[in-house]
């Protein structure tokens, strides 16, 4: 592990972005208290730049490529232990693949992802296999993650043979037996198959192989999409019970925003392969800055009639353009209302907007627009 | 989280509620039972498997010992008995050579018997492993393992048989297996490449891969337990349509020849006798359509056990 190849030590910018944010005494104690939480808090995985293009290609046997489908495209945050950073971003924006690049289990185009300093994206073999030991995954579908020729136990014990070291074998049934326990599930279903459970109960099973090699990081791919409502709550809840018990860093990626509000410290916002905003998560669902935020917020269903016939709805006009051919600029100008001849020609950065960087206000949090301005649509709030 | 414990508790309740119900169900159907139980389970009550498989297993027991059933020699042909019907003690007649069909019948399960399943068995493992690769790794390999396939594909069996085994000169059950090796196996490789590209994709493999399962265990564990079952019906099917292959090219002369015995080779020389002595093909006919049949039978029986999808 080479410290030196981190692109930025995080301290530091706190430190310089205490530093740059004016003189007023209050605003500086803020800075500095809030420098003084990073610090202690140093990210465990840093995303930089994350880049992964699908080539699309043409020939039967001579393949030439005519294109590329942008899945993600210049992704960047971090995550810290304990935390739990909530994805959000509707269908095709490019969540999942963003998961699975963290995973290595599919190779990145360009950028890095730092574990402790050490790119993974670049490792293979041993060095691989001994950095899966600590990044696991829950995925989306308990019904296509169980392999449906396996009992639980051997589905809980696998990771146990591909890591012999994590146990000795004679402690693998106990090993397994207590995870199914941490889990929720009666130890004596062991010998059973996964067809013989229920989604909530199979997806169960799922986080207890990914607990198994104990792991700091859990991927968790849309862990409850496919659930009831009422086991979703069952699953969320139990998520961070282990959270806490085993001091896990989450990255959650949902489109359900409400659940990713209930169990995210904070939130990232993709479209179309970038991220839009990302902050706390009563940053993103109160202060929301970026156009595309407010209008994704302002679909949440609010259950107080009284409430939902004075709020305002932002309703976009058009598709989500296809990520083959994305747009110039600003990938949200096509279904944006508040999109001018800039947004067309210059790309906007993810950072903190201009306009707050001098302010101490809940909007003053990353937000890839040119023309960030905070919006209520919450309502509620 | 102090407002979340109470969701807990009730979730770990309702855990250890549900619990003992279901393990008690499960105790009076005997032991946890995996997909491949249930599909025995489900074969075991269809009288179709059974009427199939009986057939079957008497074959494979006549083919083996011939000589319990049929005491003669299908060999000693007495010439004077030329074409003679059915008598006493010799209930199927005699061929033009003077040989009694009932013995020649029944020694020429064991011609069909090997046939079928040498070139399934080559088949299947041929096919599986060459179709099994190309569809988990893809790429190049894919690309050329398909073209080789498309080609053999290209060539019509029966005038490949015609064609190879006439040039080999063999007429063994060994030349006319490899030949239907040969060309048999595209279309399971074919089959079992689906069956993996469909197994590759789910999430349950990309899991194993994440933890760190190398090619090997991901194959063996993960992908060949789950894209197994087409390979198995289709095979079991091909078991037949295999014997009515021999039987065909054997007819046509390229196959067995005489003196071996064989249900094609007795069909041929009845063929040509059909008017005088109709009892000289219907015996050996009889046997391979009922053969032929069994093996069908039996693989739409384990297909409906196997289909998840009607499940």
């Amino acid at each position: 592990m080479s410290d030196t190849t981190l692109p930025k030590d995080p301290e530091d910018a706190a430190a310089t972005a205490a530093e740059a944010a004016v003189p007023d005494a209050a605003t500086a104690l803020v800075a500095e208290a809030a420098a003084a939480q990073l610090a202690d808090r140093e990210p465990i995985l840093q995303v930089r730049n994350l880049v992964k293009h699908f080539p699309l290609t043409q020939g039967i046997i001579v393949k030439r490529q005519i294109g590329a489908v942008k899945a993600v495209d210049g992704v960047s945050f971090d995550l810290y232990a304990g935390e739990t950073l909530g994805i959000v971003g509707e269908s095709g924006c490019g969540k999942s693949t963003v998961a699975k690049l963290l995973m290595n289990l599919e190779q990145v185009t360009a950028g890095e992802v730092f574990y402790k300093g050490q790119d993974i994206t670049k490792l293979s073999g041993r060095a691989l296999k001994a950095v899966r030991r600590n990044i696991q995954m829950v995925f989306q579908d308990p019904y296509t993650s169980l392999n449906p020729r396996m009992t639980v136990g051997d589905i809980i014990g696998e990771p146990f043979d591909i890591h012999p070291e994590v146990a000795p074998k004679g402690d693998r049934r106990k090993r397994v037996e207590e995870l199914l326990d941490v889990v929720g599930l009666n130890p004596e279903y062991i010998n059973r198959y996964p067809h013989q459970f229920s989604g909530g109960q199979r997806q169960r099973i799922g986080i207890a192989r990914g607990l198994a090699l104990n792991p700091e990081i859990i991927i968790c791919d849309e862990p409850v999409s496919a659930l009831d409502v009422s086991v979703q709550a069952q699953v969320i809840n139990l998520m961070e019970k282990l959270q806490d018990e085993f001091n896990l860093s989450y990255i959650f990626i949902a489109h359900d925003l409400s659940i990713v509000r209930h169990i995210s410290d904070r939130v990232g916002v993709m479209y179309l392969g970038k991220i839009a905003e990302i902050g706390s998560d009563a940053e993103i669902y109160e202060h929301p800055t970026h156009p595309y935020t407010q209008a994704l917020l302002s679909a949440v269903p609010v259950p107080d009639p009284e409430a939902r016939e004075h709020r305002e709805r932002i309703i976009l006009s058009g598709d989500v353009p296809s990520p083959a051919n994305p747009p110039s600029g600003c990938r949200f100008r096509t279904r944006c209302w508040k999109a001018e001849d800039r947004c067309a020609l210059e790309e906007p950065l993810l950072a903190i907007p201009t306009r707050f960087a001098n302010v101490d206000t809940p909007a003053k949090h990353e937000s890839a627009c040119h023309f960030a301005e905070e919006k209520d649509v919450v309502g509620a709030a | 989280m102090p407002e979340n414990t109470d969701s807990v508790i009730l979730d770990s309740a309702a855990a250890a509620t549900s619990g003992p119900a279901l393990i008690a169900d499960v105790d009076k159907r005997d032991k946890p039972r995996s997909l491949w139980n249930d599909a025995w389970y489900d074969l075991r009550r269809k009288p179709v498997f059974y009427i199939s498989a009986l057939v079957i297993l008497f074959l494979i027991v006549i083919a083996i010992w011939p000589g319990l059933i049929a005491t003669g020699d299908p060999l000693q042909c007495q010439l004077i008995n030329s074409l003679n019907g059915p008598s006493s003690g010799h209930w199927f007649g005699y061929d033009q050579q003077g040989c009694d069909v009932y013995t020649r019948t029944v020694y020429g399960a064991r011609a069909s018997v090997e046939v079928g399943i040498f070139s399934t068995v080559g088949v299947a493992v041929l096919g599986a492993v060459l179709g099994g690769l190309s569809g988990y790794f893809g790429g190049w390999l894919d690309a050329i393992l398909s073209r080789i396939s498309d080609i053999f594909f290209g060539i019509p069996i029966l005038l490949g048989g015609v064609v190879f085994l006439s040039a080999v000169k063999g007429g063994s059950v060994t030349t006319v297996s490899t030949f239907i090796i040969l060309l048999g196996w595209p279309q399971l490789a074919r089959i079992a490449r689906g069956a993996v590209i469909t197994a590759k994709e789910q999430d349950y493999v990309l899991a194993a891969k994440a933890l760190g399962a190398g090619h090997g265990r991901v194959l063996l564990r993960h992908i060949a337990p789950n894209a197994l079952a087409p390979v198995i019906v289709w095979s079991t099917i091909a078991l037949g349509t295999f014997i009515s292959l021999e039987a065909t090219l054997s007819f046509l002369g390229v196959g067995l020849k005489p003196p071996a015995v064989s249900w094609g080779i007795d069909i041929s020389s009845a063929s040509e006798q059909i008017r005088n002595a109709p009892h000289m093909l219907l015996w050996p006919a009889g046997a391979l359509s009922v053969t032929v049949l069994a093996f069908i039978l039996l693989g739409d029986a384990v297909r409906d056990a196997l289909d998840p999808k009607l499940r």
